[in-house]
């Protein structure tokens, strides 16, 4: 089973006609769609507007591929659970989001194990037709590095000195992002 | 180290996520989770989850209704610190919390890897300790720090 799904906010109906169009010429894999705020009409997606958080998990755990806007819940959500997922960001200039920062992300993740990028309709197609490379990767730890723990930690317990200078920089972290070993 | 009261806001979805991920940081805390989305299960079963309105730019007519939400939870939990990792809703209740005395934390999104978001400049003049998961935009703004990132 695949899961698509593009949040809850606003609407994203370039992904989900691409997906849809690819389901319905496959036929054999079912796919599930949480499509939100769509005013298109599915042919190959067994769609619903919103799913509960608890089902929607659970669809999570179970599904073999994953494809969503380029949201970080979806994106830290399928690297947790070791799930492969592929991501088309949103495009604000097209009124699908208030800024580009889905382009961004979507930049970030490019060279991830598991992430796989689309920058359009016919990228995700493309994919999709070629879903044997949409490889799972290791999942990785579902908290933050220890070393961010400990900062926040201190913060919130009042101990840390340096809390409003820009000094307390941890170089080297998260020019890419970080793998469980 | 007594237990502190902490206020815990996230809107559903990314921003719950990364708040989630930090929850190791809360632990021996008494730890009371705001978000939007109905639903919502909290990243430890012993703590507690209050449902916040979604207010945002595209929906300012909430805003009263979610002032009037956060004002309520922040005077029943009188939280000691406030977290929030974004977005709007999160902005608001640093500003509800350090009304009422609350040390206040911002931890802007993963997402906004380019430049803070709007609501994470605006947290600037409300948060005690202001957090970028990007080394790379605190010489944006004076007082912008960060830890890394939650990934």
């Amino acid at each position: 089973m695949i899961l698509l799904s593009v949040g809850t906010q606003l609407p994203f109906d370039r992904l989900i006609r691409a997906v849809d169009t690819w389901a319905y010429e496959n036929g054999q894999v079912e796919v599930i769609g949480q499509t939100g705020h769509s005013s298109y009409t599915p042919r190959g997606l067994k769609s619903f507007p919103f799913l509960d958080p608890q089902k929607f998990r659970s669809l999570q755990e179970q599904a073999t591929l994953h494809i969503a806007h380029a949201g970080m819940g979806s994106i830290l959500t399928a690297m947790e659970l070791g799930k492969p997922i592929l991501i088309m960001p949103r495009d604000h200039t097209q009124g699908e989001h208030r800024n580009g920062h889905q382009l961004a992300t979507a930049k970030r993740f490019v060279d991830t194990p598991g992430v796989f990028v689309a920058f359009n309709e016919q990228q995700v197609i493309h994919h999709l037709r070629h879903i044997e490379n949409l490889a799972a990767p290791a999942s990785t730890s579902a908290k933050a590095p220890d070393a961010f723990l400990s900062q926040l930690r201190a913060s919130i317990e009042g101990v840390r000195q340096a809390d409003r200078r820009a000094d307390s920089l941890q170089p080297g972290t998260l020019s890419t992002p970080r793998r469980a070993s | 180290m007594s237990a502190k009261r902490l206020l815990l806001v996230a809107s559903g979805g990314g921003h719950w996520v990364q708040l989630a991920r930090m929850s190791p940081a809360f632990d021996g805390h008494k730890a009371t989770y705001v978000t939007t989305l109905p639903g919502t299960q909290p990243p430890s079963p012993s703590a507690k989850v209050a449902l916040i309105c979604d207010a945002s730019r595209s929906k300012p007519h909430l805003l009263i209704l979610l002032f009037f939400q956060l004002l309520w939870i922040v005077i029943r939990v009188r939280p000691e610190v406030a977290v929030s990792t974004g977005a709007a809703p999160g902005l608001l209740a640093i500003q509800i919390s350090k009304l009422f005395g609350a040390k206040t934390i911002w931890i802007d999104s993963i997402a906004n890897s380019e430049e803070l978001s709007l609501s994470g400049r605006l947290a600037g003049r409300y948060a005690d300790v202001w957090l970028t998961q990007w080394p790379h935009l605190t010489g944006a703004h004076p007082g912008l720090t960060s830890y890394g990132g939650v990934l």
